[in-house]
């Protein structure tokens, strides 16, 4: 490859998010969800998004997702708009979306079987890989009450990456476990992005996560929603969220953080 | 097994309870038949085959009764969940099906199912097609409005979940909205049996009809000739279904909810 090749190959964003604002209106006046919000992410990338409630970032996921359609800009994935939802993002949120009249093994082949192009055992092959790399192999025809909070986020992601998506749109998909568990799904996530070379966008409010899991992490600002700041972690990985290192970068996104809420209050 | 001794214990107590009452001649015996007398009357419409010299003429009678009011209730109770469920869905997923059918269901569905009986009988006459109606009047509107209830309580997070995994709309009815329900459409459908089984014995015990003998004539003639072990024995029989039916029919059912959705 000559470098003028190399050069003109460089990965277009994979995500562009352009211009992007978006209200609602309730039942007590309009909320700006998202206010002029640009944002770029490259392929590979584990990007974070924090901010307070309210800043609109769940919002942007879903809009990402194709789930909603933006009032103003456009979100582009490889360079062509989307126009709803696609096999290539796949979303993975806080509570747990999976079916309970189903099994854990016919959950993670619930997106498979919509899949063209496999045979019935391709499926059941890529199914079994995912449910080994979360580590539930021993419970492929357990029931989904069956299952403790930390397992079922494992089948979720287990179901969110069978399809094979390009992009992981994750909504505080750890926030309602328990310290040791979301440790340990920490790491795990970190080993399966590194394995499996996905673009991740993660929601979160707790900034120690997002700066244990993110190369950038991206600070919002609510009323309305915007980007305020971002910020590149560019500690080696795999990452323990105890470490002195993050912890430090954790202390100045937090710090920025409780500016800008303090910044809005005064306007407010 | 402890659970099984403490019910059988229960209904042994219930008949010695009787068989006392009987016996203080508290009643007239004619208004409360002993025990015995409503055993001998089950027995000798039944099974019992008579003598050789005598064969009992009775023999299968009750058999042949059960088998006609079943007949009804399943042709009227399968109509009804036909009909009802589609209907069920079309007012969950419009809201002008909503404000109109779905209104008419629900009051429909207050209309206790014997004050059909009398349009039954105008519009029918004395025939099947009047108990068939009365059926599938009684069924009808509670599994119309139990499978709307059921889509409106799908969690709208596993719709989203599905559209992310590329689901499409009739997708999405067959493999998401329809088995996410099904807590709701099964006490429905449960819900509607017991109602096409009280309409049905309504529909029996006022439209005399010659093509058949049901429960619910075995009953009314009970009445009329006095013959309270008949009458007794013909309620019992009627609750014995009842009690079977739920076993035989909607407890499989039950206990694959309670596997899968991990209640009860």
């Amino acid at each position: 490859m000559t470098l003028e090749q190399e050069l003109a190959a460089v990965p277009s964003a994979k995500l562009a998010v352009q211009r992007v604002s978006k209200t609602f209106r309730t039942g007590r006046g309009t909320v700006h969800a998202l206010e002029d919000v640009t944002l770029t992410v490259n392929e590979g990338e584990f990007v974070c998004l924090v901010g307070p409630s309210g800043c609109g970032k769940t919002t942007l996921l879903n809009i990402i997702a194709g789930l909603e359609a933006p009032d103003a800009g456009a979100v582009l994935t490889d360079g062509e708009p989307i126009r709803g939802p696609g096999r290539d993002r796949m979303m993975m949120l806080q509570q747990t979306a999976l079916f309970p009249w189903l099994d854990v093994f016919d959950n993670v082949m619930f997106g498979l079987k919509l899949k063209p192009g496999l045979s019935a055992s391709e499926r059941r092959e890529v199914a079994d890989y995912y449910l080994r790399l979360v580590g539930l192999e021993r419970f492929v025809h357990a029931y989904i009450h069956e299952l403790s909070g930390g397992m079922k986020q494992r089948v979720e992601l287990a179901r969110a990456l069978a399809p094979n998506p390009r992009v992981l749109l994750m909504d505080e998909p750890f926030a309602a476990l328990d310290a040791l568990t979301r440790e340990q799904l920490y790491g795990d996530l970190q080993r399966i992005w590194g394995e499996r070379r996905k673009t991740i966008v993660f929601v979160t409010h707790n900034v120690r996560e997002a700066a244990c899991l993110g190369d950038r992490v991206i600070l919002f600002s609510p009323h309305p929603g915007r980007i305020r700041e971002e910020f590149k972690i560019p500690l080696p990985r795999p990452r323990d969220i105890n470490s002195v290192g993050l912890a430090e970068h954790a202390t100045e996104i937090m710090r920025a953080l409780k500016g800008h809420l303090r910044a809005t209050e005064v306007q407010e | 097994m402890k659970r099984m001794l403490t019910a059988v214990i229960f209904f042994a107590a219930l008949i010695a309870a009787w068989q006392v009452v009987y016996q203080a001649r508290v009643w007239s015996p004619v208004l409360v038949p002993g025990p015995a007398s409503v055993a001998r009357y089950l027995w000798n419409h039944s099974f019992n085959p008579g003598t050789a010299a005598e064969p009992n003429p009775d023999q299968w009678q009750l058999f042949l009764a059960i088998a006609v009011t079943l007949k009804r209730l399943l042709a009227g109770y399968l109509i009804g969940l036909a009909v009802g469920l589609p209907l069920g869905l079309l007012t969950a997923r419009f809201r002008v099906m909503h404000d109109t059918l779905g209104v008419l269901a629900l009051g429909l569905q207050g209309l206790p199912s014997v004050c059909w009986v009398p349009l039954a009988l105008l519009w029918y006459g004395q025939t099947e097609g009047a108990m068939l109606f009365v059926v599938v009047m009684g069924t009808l509107w509670s599994v119309v409005l139990a499978t709307e209830t059921g889509v409106r309580n799908v969690n709208p997070i596993y719709v989203r979940a599905a559209r992310t995994m590329g689901s499409r709309w009739l997708h999405i009815w067959l493999k998401v909205i329809l088995p996410a329900s099904l807590p709701f459409v099964v006490s429905g459908m449960k819900q509607g049996w017991a109602f096409a089984w009280r309409s049905l014995m309504a529909a029996e015990i006022y439209v005399t009809i010659l093509t058949g003998f049901g429960l619910g004539h075995l009953l009314h003639y009970g009445r009329e000739l006095n013959a309270m072990d008949q009458v007794i024995g013909i309620m019992i029989v009627i609750v014995l279904i009842g009690l079977l039916a739920d076993r035989v029919l909607f407890s499989p059912w039950e206990r694959f909810l309670h596997r899968r959705w991990g209640t009860g």
